[in-house]
Parts: C-alpha cells; sequence; structure tokens
C-alpha cells in the first residue's frame, strides 16, 4: 500500500481534506477520491483541456497537477460555477446558443471562458479562439462555442 | 412489425407550435454544471479499478500468460486473460469480437488487449500489469493495406479465404472483393467527349471522441450483469456481450450513460466484456477507464482508401460512365462496412452506367469502426476531384455540371433504390444563390466546391409515452441522445400532444426497459424514435378520446383531439367542455389506470440526405500549410425540427471533415508500433484553426415521416475533404490526391506547379 499524503484545500469554497498518494494529480482526487466527476478526463496529458480547473485563480489542467501541491490553495470547479440557482451568463449562454452538443468537453470549456472573462472582459473572436485552443471539441466545430462566449461576455459587460 | 407509420399525418401547410423552433435541450443543464454522468463518472461501493495489459507488438503468435505473480500482489482481487473467456471459432462474428476484446492466438495489432487486472487501486493495478508475464514470438507484420494484398505478405487470419472471388483457396488477407455495377460501363465511356482518371488515397483517422471509453461492471450473486457504459447502441452491445460470454441476454442489463462523443466509434465494444469477466471473477463492481494512449492505439479508427476513379462526361455536362476501384483498410479484423462506398460514391448524379469493384483487407492495425457515413467521404474525396476536373475541362461552373447531373425523384440507384423526394437539386440552387458562393473569391484564396450523399437509414426501434396524473408526459427512449435527439424526439411529442415541451421529459433506457433498438447511427435517430413517439402519442391520444367518452356517456367515435384537447366530434354530440390531457389524466384514478403509448417499429422511408460545401482556402506558398478561410455547408434537413441543433451537425461534421483532410493521420513506426497515440501528436483541430461554419438548411420535407424530417448527420462530413482539396486545386494550381494535406505534402505541389510554369 503506498503512503498517503494529507491534503487540507479550499474547493467551491468549502474547507475539504483528503488523503493522496504521491503520484495522485489534482484530477484524480477531484474524481476518484472526492466524487467530483464534473471534471472530466479527456486525455491526462494537459492535451484537451477538460480537465480544466482553476487553482488560486489560475486556470490550470487538473491532470497536470499533483494533488499534493494543492495544500492550502483555493481550488474551483465546474461545480462551483453556478451560485444557488443562478447560472453563470456564460452556462445561460451555452444552453441558449446550443454551445454543447455531448457536453463532455463543457465543463473545461467553460472554467477557460470563465477565466478568459475575468482577464478580458471584451475579447474578439481571435483572442477567444487562441485562447480556447487548449480546450478541444469534436462536436461542435467550435462556431456555436465562440458565439456563447462572445455572448456572455457582452452580457457580462451590461452591453 | 409495423416499418413505418400507415399515414404519417405529414402537411406541408400545418401550423407548428414546437417543431422548428430552439429551445434549450432539456439534458444541457445537468451539462453545464458538471451533473451529467458519463461512462467514467459512475462511483459504486466497493468498486475495483480495471485496467488491460497490451500487446507491445504488432504480430505475436502468444505462446503463454503467466499472472501468478500478480494474483498474489495485495489488493489484487481478480486477473483475466484469454482462458476467461468462452472458446468460440475464429473467423464467426462473435469468434472476431471476443478475440478483438481479448487475445487469443495472436496479438494482431500494438495495443491488442492480452490480460486485464482489478484492484483497489490504480497504483496497485499498474503494479499488476508488470508482473504479467507473455512469452510472445513476434511475427513479421504488415501496416499498409496495399502491401497486406500482395503474394507473400504476412498473414494475420489463416482461415480467410477471400469472398467474392471464384476458385479463392489460399489464407489472404483480403476479406472479400465486391462488384457493383449498373448499365454499360464501356458503352458510356464511348459516348464521352472527355474521360478523367485519377487516382487517391486517404489516411485512417480517429473519431476523436473526447470521452475515452469508460465502464462499470457488476455481477450479483444470482449472476445478474449490470453494465454502465457509453456506448451508441445499448441493446447491440448486450447481445452480443451474451454471445460471447454465454450469458442469457435477459441476465444482462446495459445502462448507457451520457455519451461523450462517438461518432460511431462507440458502436462496438471493448474493455465491456473484460470489466464483466473481472467481476464475476473478484464478486465487486469493476471500472475500466480507457486512457486516451488506449483509446488512439486499440479503438476503431476509421478506414483509410486506396481508390482509382474514372469518369466520362459529353461536352454538354453529362456524364456518361463512372468507374472505380476502391481498397479499404478494415484493420486487424472485418467490419469496416465498405459496401457502403460503392453503393454511395457516385449516388447523387443520374448516372446509368457504373462498375465498381472493392476489396476489404486486414492489416496490422486495430480494427476499423463507424464514422459518419462509413466509407464513403475517403472515395468522395475521389469522386468530387473528377467532377471538378472535368468541369474545368469542359468550361463548365463546377455547381452548374453537379445541377446537370442531380439525380431528382424517381432515379433508380446502383443499390436499387428508387428515389422518393429528394432535395438535391434544390440545394445546389440554394448554394448558387448563398452570399458565399456569389461573393468573389478573394486574392490569394482558392474556392472548392464537392458534392454528398446519405443514405440516411432506420431500423428496430420502440419507445414508450407515459401521460403522468398532472398531464406531464415521459419519454422512455432505446436510442442513444449524441447530440440533442431526446430534446427534439420531446419538442415532436409536444407538437403531436398540443402541450408545451417543457412538459415533457426524455430519458434514455436500459435494455430491460424496452425492446431491442438498434445503435444510434446512420442518422437514424431523430428519424425513426421520432416516428416511433409520434406513433406512441398516437395511441395515447386513442386512450385519452376513449377516456373522455366515458366521461362523457357518448360513443368514442363522437371525440376528436385537437391543440392538445378531447373535444366533442360535432355539434350532435353534445355540449361538452373540451377536455385538457390533464383533465383526463387527473381522472385516471376513477377511469382505467394509466394512459401511455408503446411502438415498436422496423422503421423504413428515411429520405436520402444531399450537401455541397463551400470553402475558400488560403495556401502559404512558403510552407505549404492550408487555412480554411470561409466554409458554407449547405444541406437538405427535410424539415429541421430544432434549427440550432442542425446547425451544429453541419458546423461538427465539417470541422471534423477540416481535420481529417488538412491534418490527421496515423504514424507507424518500423516495428509496427503506433508513434502519435496523443491528442498532442495526433492533433485535431483546435479553435483557432477554423473559422465560423457557415449554414444553409434547405427544406425539402419527406412525407414519410410526420413532421418530413432527413437525418442530418452524416452527410456534412462526405463532400468535406473533397471540397477543400478542391479549394488548394484551385489555389496552388495542383488538386491534392492524398490525405492529409499537410504542409509537407502540399509545398511538394506548390514546387511541382512552379515547376509546370
Amino acid at each position: 500500500m503506498s503512503k498517503k499524503y494529507h491534503v487540507t484545500t479550499t474547493i467551491n469554497g468549502d474547507e475539504c481534506e483528503f488523503l493522496c498518494e504521491a503520484q495522485q494529480t489534482l484530477l484524480d482526487v477531484l474524481r476518484d477520491e472526492l466524487q467530483l466527476s464534473g471534471t472530466k478526463e479527456g486525455c491526462a496529458t494537459g492535451d484537451c483541456g477538460a480537465c480544466t480547473v482553476t487553482v488560486d485563480g489560475t486556470m490550470v489542467c487538473s491532470c497536470l497537477v499533483l494533488a499534493v501541491e494543492t495544500e492550502g490553495a483555493k481550488i474551483e470547479t465546474i461545480e462551483g460555477m453556478a451560485k444557488g440557482d443562478n447560472l453563470h451568463p456564460l452556462q445561460q449562454k451555452f444552453l441558449e446558443l446550443n454551445g454543447l452538443q455531448c457536453g463532455i468537453c463543457t465543463p473545461g470549456i467553460l472554467m477557460a471562458a470563465k477565466a478568459l472573462l475575468e482577464r478580458n472582459p471584451d475579447p474578439t473572436e481571435t483572442e477567444i479562439r487562441y485562447w480556447l485552443a487548449g480546450n478541444l471539441c469534436r462536436c461542435t466545430g467550435y462556431d456555436k462555442i465562440i458565439r456563447s462566449v462572445q455572448a456572455a461576455a457582452k452580457e457580462m459587460r451590461g452591453a | 412489425m409495423a416499418t413505418i407509420l400507415e399515414k404519417s399525418g405529414f402537411n406541408p401547410d400545418k401550423k407548428l407550435r414546437i417543431v422548428g423552433t430552439s429551445p434549450v435541450k432539456h439534458d444541457g443543464i445537468d451539462k453545464v454544471t458538471g451533473r451529467a454522468k458519463f461512462g467514467a463518472d459512475l462511483y459504486l461501493p466497493g468498486m475495483l479499478v480495471g485496467k488491460i495489459l497490451r500487446s507491445p507488438h504488432a504480430h505475436a503468435r502468444i505462446k503463454s500468460i503467466d499472472i501468478s505473480a500478480a494474483e498474489k500482489l495485495p489488493g489484487v482481487k481478480a486477473v483475466v486473460t484469454r482462458d476467461d473467456f468462452p472458446e468460440i471459432k475464429a473467423g464467426t462474428p462473435d469468434g472476431d469480437m471476443t478475440r478483438n476484446a481479448m487475445a487469443r492466438e495472436k496479438a494482431l495489432y500494438d495495443g491488442h488487449p492480452v490480460a486485464a487486472v482489478a484492484a483497489t487501486s490504480e497504483s496497485i493495478a499498474k503494479a499488476a500489469l508488470k508482473l504479467i508475464k507473455v512469452e510472445y514470438e513476434p511475427l513479421p507484420h504488415v501496416i499498409d493495406p496495399v502491401a497486406a494484398m500482395q503474394p507473400g505478405a504476412p498473414i494475420l487470419h489463416e482461415h480467410v479465404r477471400t469472398k467474392g472471388v471464384k476458385g479463392a483457396d489460399q489464407p489472404s488477407n483480403v476479406i472479400e472483393r465486391l462488384d457493383l455495377a449498373m448499365g454499360d460501363v464501356a458503352a458510356g465511356f464511348a459516348e464521352a467527349d472527355v474521360i478523367v482518371e485519377r487516382e487517391y488515397d486517404t489516411k485512417p483517422m480517429h473519431q476523436g471522441y473526447i470521452e475515452p471509453q469508460g465502464c462499470v461492471a457488476t455481477c450479483t450473486e444470482d449472476g445478474q450483469i449490470e453494465l454502465w457504459c457509453c456506448t451508441q447502441g445499448p441493446w447491440v452491445f448486450r447481445d452480443r456481450l451474451s454471445n460471447i460470454l454465454k450469458i442469457e441476454a435477459a441476465k444482462i442489463r446495459v445502462q448507457q450513460s451520457e455519451l461523450g462523443g462517438g461518432f460511431g466509434g462507440k458502436t462496438g465494444f471493448y474493455a465491456e466484456p473484460v470489466a464483466i469477466q473481472l467481476a464475476r471473477k473478484a464478486k465487486r463492481p469493476v471500472k475500466i477507464a480507457l486512457t486516451r494512449n488506449e483509446v488512439f492505439r486499440a479503438t476503431g479508427p476509421v478506414s483509410g482508401t486506396r481508390s482509382r476513379i474514372k469518369i466520362g462526361v459529353k461536352k454538354d455536362g453529362t456524364i456518361t460512365a463512372a468507374e472505380a476501384e476502391l481498397i479499404f483498410q478494415t484493420g486487424a479484423f472485418t467490419g469496416s462496412m465498405f459496401s457502403n462506398a460503392p453503393q454511395a460514391m457516385f449516388t447523387r448524379y443520374n448516372l446509368k452506367n457504373a462498375k465498381t469493384v472493392s476489396y476489404e483487407v486486414v492489416s496490422n492495425r486495430p480494427k476499423v469502426n463507424s464514422f459518419r457515413a462509413p466509407c464513403v467521404p475517403q472515395v468522395v474525396f475521389g469522386v468530387e476531384g473528377v467532377i471538378d476536373e472535368l468541369a474545368r475541362k469542359i468550361g463548365m461552373d463546377p455547381i452548374d455540371i453537379r445541377l446537370k447531373n442531380a439525380a431528382t425523384e424517381g432515379y433508380k440507384t446502383i443499390y436499387g433504390e428508387t428515389f422518393g423526394p429528394i432535395g438535391f437539386v434544390e440545394t445546389l440552387e440554394a448554394a448558387k444563390k448563398c452570399d458565399h458562393y456569389r461573393s468573389p473569391v478573394p486574392p490569394g484564396q482558392g474556392r472548392g466546391v464537392a458534392a454528398g450523399f446519405w443514405f440516411n437509414r432506420g431500423g428496430e426501434t420502440t419507445g414508450t409515452l407515459n401521460i403522468a396524473i398532472d398531464g406531464s408526459v415521459t419519454l422512455i427512449l432505446g436510442t442513444t441522445d449524441v447530440a440533442g435527439s431526446r430534446m427534439s424526439i420531446s419538442m415532436m411529442a409536444a407538437e403531436e400532444l398540443g402541450i408545451p415541451v417543457d412538459k415533457v421529459r426524455a430519458i434514455m433506457a436500459d435494455t430491460h426497459s424496452l425492446g431491442f433498438n438498434r445503435v444510434t447511427a446512420g442518422s437514424r435517430t431523430t428519424y425513426s424514435t421520432g416516428m416511433v413517439i409520434v406513433d406512441s402519442a398516437r395511441k395515447a391520444i386513442a386512450e385519452l378520446c376513449k377516456r373522455a367518452a366515458g366521461i362523457w356517456g357518448v360513443p368514442e367515435d363522437a371525440v376528436t383531439f385537437e391543440d392538445g384537447h378531447c373535444k366533442p366530434a360535432g355539434s350532435n354530440v353534445g355540449t361538452f367542455e373540451p377536455l385538457s390531457i390533464a383533465q383526463i389524466a387527473g381522472k385516471t384514478m376513477a377511469t382505467h389506470g394509466a394512459i401511455a403509448g408503446h411502438s415498436e417499429m422496423n422503421v423504413t422511408g428515411a429520405g436520402p440526405g444531399f450537401g455541397l460545401h463551400i470553402v475558400d482556402v488560403e495556401v502559404d506558398q512558403e510552407t505549404g500549410r492550408a487555412e480554411v478561410k470561409r466554409y458554407t455547408v449547405v444541406e437538405d434537413a427535410g424539415k429541421a425540427i430544432h434549427p440550432l441543433q442542425v446547425e451544429g451537425q453541419y458546423q461538427g461534421g465539417a470541422v471534423q471533415g477540416i481535420g481529417w483532410a488538412l491534418n490527421e493521420e496515423y504514424y507507424y513506426g518500423e516495428d509496427g508500433r503506433l508513434q502519435n497515440a496523443s491528442f498532442l501528436d495526433y492533433r485535431m483541430p483546435v479553435a483557432s484553426d477554423v473559422p465560423m461554419i457557415g449554414t444553409e438548411i434547405v427544406e425539402v420535407p419527406n412525407p414519410r415521416h410526420p413532421f418530413g424530417l432527413r437525418g442530418v448527420g452524416e452527410v456534412p462530413v462526405v463532400p468535406t475533404m473533397a471540397a477543400i482539396a478542391n479549394a488548394i486545386g484551385n489555389c496552388i494550381g495542383i488538386r491534392p490526391q492524398s490525405l492529409p494535406m499537410s504542409p509537407p505534402k502540399l509545398l511538394k505541389l506548390i514546387e511541382e506547379a512552379r515547376a509546370k510554369g
């Protein structure tokens, strides 16, 4: 039995303690130990973005972060994006504009898009496309994803 | 069993309330909040982690497997090998299926499963795999299908004798030769003024679903198997698992999870039988979630092809004859569905004379699996190139030559179907009129067009509609929702019942809940399940009328149903206030219990689909990199039930085709091992690679469906590579004949074109 480490973090605003093996990634722990399965594994090599979360406000692929590194960190996942009954404008626009088909890439794309709009509230189409270039989607051809992000940005700006 | 609604009820003048609008899909909310459960998202008490040991050889005899050390590792609860799977004769469909799930006599490709373990943690499972000792006898391998056809090539299956070749008595890698012809090709070519003949090759690509296959298998004490998995066909999985594991179908319950993309690639199973055998042995639930590396090395790519295509035309553009020789690589086992290609490749043109010879060939690569319009886009890549060249040679507009030859209602196809109402002409005309085609080609760019066809499918389908006591409605659907069919079908049910769509909720059923449903594939689901649910709704309506008649004390035929209400059929029936569904449903306790409708059909009558793609491409003259600058998909949907979802199908298909056209392929080393088994090295299109994708929805209704719809999922990828290649040809002066059209290849063509001046 591999030795386990005790880690204390804050996930979506709640204090969260877990035990993990040294080689387990944040993605492994979120899913397999905490059953926060909204964060998806598409590759586990940092190439598809399906596991995108933020750690202390920084957007990361959770498959590239060791769980033990998150001691004391504040982690945000897709499960924390809506506040009560209120969907985030990005979530709402993805629904209205059909920004998702199968939905497997959607949590990662929403988390990445949220990180973008926090930095750049009025991104151009090209800026959105390059920011999301680390998030693969095979269903939509990206068109309606980009339009959903544009519409959410507009709404959030109050434009 | 009915194959179609006796009266579809299609009425082009009927005012629709819901069909044709784009409400938010009901399953969307769980997908934007992370609640939706996909294949790998189920967690059960006591669940073990399953891991698969895979062959590092492209071709090897398996002499022995020693699992004793792995079994002794603390935390390991089960190890399985070929010895844990029933012996089934090689060369049969079941024999192939069990051998692809777990190698028996030989490993046939890099990544072929040879053993598996279930352990209490992933790290223990991985450690256990390292303790399994497999003794291989490596054999010569063959990757390329043309090489695999040559005399003296390493033989994968000693039992194979080529089907369709008289007197074939030697083992061969050619599974089948298929001849398909119509009319008199020699006479047709003799009539032609211009003939063009070219050779093409396309590479296998991966379906590229972002969700790796994931499943959880449980075995109860009485032998009941419960399987949770992402699948495009729970019933097909169940029946095949029943066959290869020798378990009664009624003792296997498959519950489909949300499907994280499939595109055909999840029509067949991989780890599911392995997880079941581990769970039976360990007596605990076992989850197997494939890694991306496993997905690339061992799950279904799309068939790669070689083709030779010859077409003749008269000066006025009339096609007189067409001929093709086609080779399809199918991976280590048969199953490419290559017969689609000769049937569909020329179909859309009013051809009288055609001849095709097709071969399906095995080689040491993973077994191919379906992908949107299986085996058709690969050969349309060539056909539409030849058509374009012919148009240029006789000085005709590329859409005009297609219009000149467009098949119309009454055309008898090479595969025997006579077309009903179809919308190819309307599609081409819409393309000519659209803004993209009318705009000048920007300087430095090339424009290409190409057309595509897909049969669209029907097939075995069941469904149930239940009316709750408050008049809200639940649908039990058997077909997997891959991109929004639950919503489209809910909309059709609401339209038929005259209630708001928000009063309807649909679920994807498990295999105990309904009769057999064929896989979601071939653009059949919204059409077939939509028809079955409309039939169910009509049965429920008949029952509602019966209940209303009982409440009013009038004969059953004195009640009609209109706008969501039962009403007296005429003034002579008596004066009764109309009863809503909710009012009648509220009285079910006092009438005769629950009101429901159920239907099963082997659906026919799917209306064929046609599309025309327009693309502008710029090629960097120094690097050879092609960039898609503008793209428009024009396609006949019959009737767009949910236009935003139809657009999504067009756009998604086109971008998958862009990847296939420009970049996607597999690299095998000399050792026969896959060298780019990761997203980074395989490189599918990302958001910054592509522009917005324009769409034009053409609506030529299929009157055999209550709402006139046609399937829309396959056609969007059929002409994509051809359209891009035609655009590149118009940009650089030479039309590429080999996929992918990657920078090194295009650079060579640019140099060739320069040398020619």
